[in-house]
């Protein structure tokens, strides 16, 4: 066998030096992970291989990293952990990728075969406990099944719809020898997809139905950037003038200053957005999983609206809201199916460019656009700088020096969890695909920080901004420590009201304002950010905040900047749950603020 | 309503923590399952009956064939599968005993009463013992829910009853709708025949062959 071996040139290496070799061959330059004893054998053998290790402070954010770079890059994002307590504290991360499907690749170290299940130190079946929040997970004991095993992970991962996949391998692999064979260890082609609702007239009901529409809506998800289907969705919207409203994964797929764009769905959607769903007659869902965050109660969703649900994930469809039509497969590629198949509408332009000029909105459009009413009059980013600082005005402000810039295109941004993240939504116009990253399904407080290392570390040429509350920012605020160790150079922007601020306006609007343990006491995030060797700054006036915003972005370091905003600020509109998505919270007009700007 | 699914699924540890942790997940109470080894190698087949809206079996379907470890998956209705299941039954009859309730059969006479049950039922006797016997049964759920109700109604005392859960095949040479759709029977389904256009899906009339047109559930 090691003479058949040597005559191919295949070299025998240890499990440890396998899993480096395989993940190099499968294109991987960096990991996040932290080691431990049941992993040892895997660090041992790292300095060999042209891959760069980030030393995260805590394995959740070792996850977080590998999430961050792979929606930041289209790639696999790679996490490694040890053994036991290692691997535990990967879970939050790796549930925050299913329910986001990012796919990334955890591997763990564990205690040797003969110990399993033996309760020995750091043993823990952490195959068992990720089996629920993993598209698969795998166990290794057997050497010669590490490069296989690995490369069936890669291919889980991004295969259909992507996702996380751990691989959990035992110290005596790891130490154990075998032939590596990097081609040979290749998996065979992935099952593909059953067409389950496959009826060859799927198409042609879809065109029936989109050519009948009156009053369509489209629905863009995740999907489009996971398919990378930004260019099919532009040319369909625009061949049948069909308005788009985007899920919160979904910004970025449609560029928000063309006409056809309505803006974020949902919870926090803007009024007319959600108004033109539920008054739709055809609504086209691309690549989303109509989340009960964007649907309000399911019993009152669009109630008059024909359903086509374009998705990769046939457990999806009928999930939540019956479909008429499922088109099951990939959302360019069904695009690229469709498209040539839909009749255009008359005097519809075909460009993005004759949508500028000379372009007549349909009478759905002019509904839809006389749906706005007064909302921008309430728009708190349109009220006259009371000397109050507002969230809302510093997410506005960062997008505006962006694109000042001339950076716009070039900025991820990276948020946590909570009001900040509705607001970022709601004020950064993002008009680039993959230049938001947030956690959308699992909304995990403490995401930004570390997801922002890892999209850094995927593009680096880009502009990195967190934008976290002041308590998320505290669940992972030790990576500052990993960015100092790493030379990596993102901006922070902590918008700090002194409460877990989502919680405090549930308490406010559902709870008779108790606001029983939502106040929250924060150390000086400048001085914190000191500690670390990063600078910082502290703003509470809205004059300061584009002058600040450009220092951090110039400094060519890692800059914090602690925006003291108002404590008791709302995101609206709202829909409360339960409720139906017409039925919404609007900005409050009783404000003082608001009746001054009316008043003028 | 009942669902039956019939799952072809790798041979590997852990798969059937897989399957039952999707239901648990999902919520949905199982109501049996059966696991054995299928004509393929390295590949067991599972039937799996479970309680569901009559709208969730298209998502369970789909739920089952997003686990990595699925090979294969279909549900089958009761008029296009043959559905049986294995019991054994434990009765208290025979010479010792006795019991002080009326009318309750006992002693000897109690057992030829059970043989003439068993007779009717196509039951078969496996085990005799001086207070009890044993009876295997193989049919459809209602056939052997129908001897269990017999037998408490003649007042016989049932001791012990085990139940391997409905297995279900597909009638005809017709396997799987999966398969056959993504055209990979690899010789468990025969590959659609070659003709001019695209061959349309069977229906459930053409699966099920016509000469067991609404085929009772027991033979």
């Amino acid at each position: 066998m090691a003479n058949k071996s040597q005559s191919k040139n295949i070299p025998t290496l240890t499990g440890a030096e396998i899993v480096w070799a395989t993940l190099a061959g499968e294109g991987v330059s960096t990991v996040f992970g932290y080691p431990g004893g049941a992993i040892l054998p895997v660090y041992d053998a790292l300095r060999k291989f042209p891959i760069h290790h980030v030393l995260v402070r805590h394995e959740q954010g070792a996850a977080h990293m590998a999430d961050g770079y792979a929606r930041a890059s289209g790639r696999v994002g790679v996490a490694v952990a040890t053994s036991g307590p290692g691997a535990t504290n990967l879970v939050t991360g790796i549930a925050t990728a299913m329910l986001d499907s990012v796919p990334i690749v955890c591997i763990t170290g564990q205690v040797s075969s003969k110990l399993l299940g033996s309760d020995a130190f750091q043993e823990i079946d952490i195959t068992g406990i990720t089996l629920p929040i993993t598209k698969h997970n795998f166990l290794v004991s057997r050497v010669e099944d590490i490069a296989p095993t690995i490369r069936k992970a890669f291919q889980i991962a991004v295969a259909g719809r992507p996702g996380p996949v751990l691989v959990d391998i035992t110290k005596d692999a790891q130490q154990a020898s075998a032939p590596f064979d990097f081609a040979a260890a290749a998996p065979a082609p992935h099952r593909p997809h059953p067409m389950l609702r496959a009826e060859t007239n799927s198409i042609e009901q879809a065109i029936e139905l989109i050519s009948a529409a009156k009053r369509p809506v489209i629905l863009a998800g995740h999907g489009v950037l996971i398919s990378e289907a930004e260019s099919q969705l532009l040319a369909f919207a625009e061949r049948r003038h069909i308005p788009v409203a985007s899920t919160l994964l979904g910004l970025g797929a449609f560029p928000t200053g063309h006409p056809l764009a309505l803006g974020m769905m949902g919870m926090h959607g803007e009024s007319w957005v959600n108004n033109a769903i539920q008054q739709s007659d055809l609504l086209l869902a691309f690549g989303m999983r109509f989340d009960d965050r964007v649907t309000g109660t399911l019993a009152t969703y669009a109630p008059h609206a024909k359903k086509i649900h374009v998705e990769i994930d046939p457990a999806e469809i009928d999930k939540n809201v019956r479909a008429d039509v499922a088109l099951i497969g990939d959302l360019g590629k069904v695009l690229d199916k469709l498209l040539p198949l839909v009749p255009p509408l008359d005097r519809v332009p075909h460009s993005s460019q004759s949508y500028r000029d000379g372009w007549v909105p349909t009478e759905w459009l002019r509904e839809i656009a006389a749906m706005k009413g007064d909302a921008s009059v309430r728009d708190i980013i349109n009220l006259p700088d009371n000397g109050h600082l507002y969230a809302a005005h510093v997410i506005h402000d960062i997008w505006s020096e962006a694109k000042a810039s001339g950076r716009l295109a070039q900025t991820i941004i990276v948020t946590d969890v909570g009001q900040h993240q509705m607001w970022e939504a709601q004020y950064f116009r993002h008009d680039t695909p993959r230049t938001l990253i947030t956690s959308g399904g699992l909304g995990t407080m403490g995401f930004a920080l570390p997801a922002a290392i890892g999209a850094k570390f995927a593009c680096p040429e880009k502009d990195v901004w967190v934008i976290a509350g002041d308590g998320g920012f505290q669940m992972t605020a030790a990576e500052l420590s990993t960015i100092q160790q790493e030379h990596i150079s993102i901006n922070i922007a902590v918008i700090n009201n002194g409460f877990l601020g989502m919680v405090r306006q549930w308490q406010e609007i559902f709870y008779d304002k108790n606001y029983e343990c939502t106040p929250i006491l924060s150390p000086d995030f400048v001085l914190l950010a000191a500690a670390h060797g990063i600078a910082g700054t502290h703003v509470a006036k809205r004059s300061d905040v584009i002058p600040t915003v450009t220092r951090a972005r110039t400094s060519g370091h890692p800059f914090l900047i602690n925006f003291q905003v108002e404590k008791e600020d709302g995101v609206y509109p709202m829909i409360a749950p339960g409720s139906a998505l017409h039925e919404m919270v609007r900005r409050p007009a009783a404000d003082p603020l608001i009746e001054t700007s009316e008043a003028e | 309503m009942l669902h039956t699914f019939v799952a072809l699924v790798q041979d590997k540890p852990g798969v059937l923590t897989r399957v039952a942790s999707l239901f648990r997940r999902l919520s949905i109470n199982i109501v049996s399952l059966t696991v054995g080894e299928s004509e393929q190698p390295d590949t067991s087949r599972m039937t799996i009956v479970c309680e569901a809206p009559e709208t969730a079996a298209d998502r369970i379907r789909a739920s089952l064939y997003k686990l990595e470890i699925t090979v294969d998956i279909d549900e089958v209705g009761r008029s296009e599968a043959v559905i049986r299941e294995l019991c054994l039954i434990k009765v208290a009859a025979g010479p010792s005993v006795g019991d002080h309730r009326k009318d309750a059969p006992s002693g000897l006479h109690s057992r030829s009463h059970v043989f003439e049950l068993a007779n009717v039922f196509r039951a078969r006797v496996v085990d005799l013992a001086p207070e009890s016997i044993m009876l295997e049964m193989t049919g459809g759920t209602s056939k052997i829910e129908g001897l269990i109700q017999v037998l408490r109604e003649s007042g016989y005392t049932i001791l012990e009853v085990s139940r391997t859960g409905r297995m279900a095949m597909r009638r005809g040479k017709h396997t799987s709708r999966v398969l056959q759709a993504l055209g990979q029977a690899n010789g468990i389904a025969s590959k659609p025949k070659p003709g001019p256009g695209p061959k349309p899906k069977p229906t459930a009339a053409e699966i099920i062959p016509s000469e067991f047109p609404n085929l009772p559930d027991e033979d």
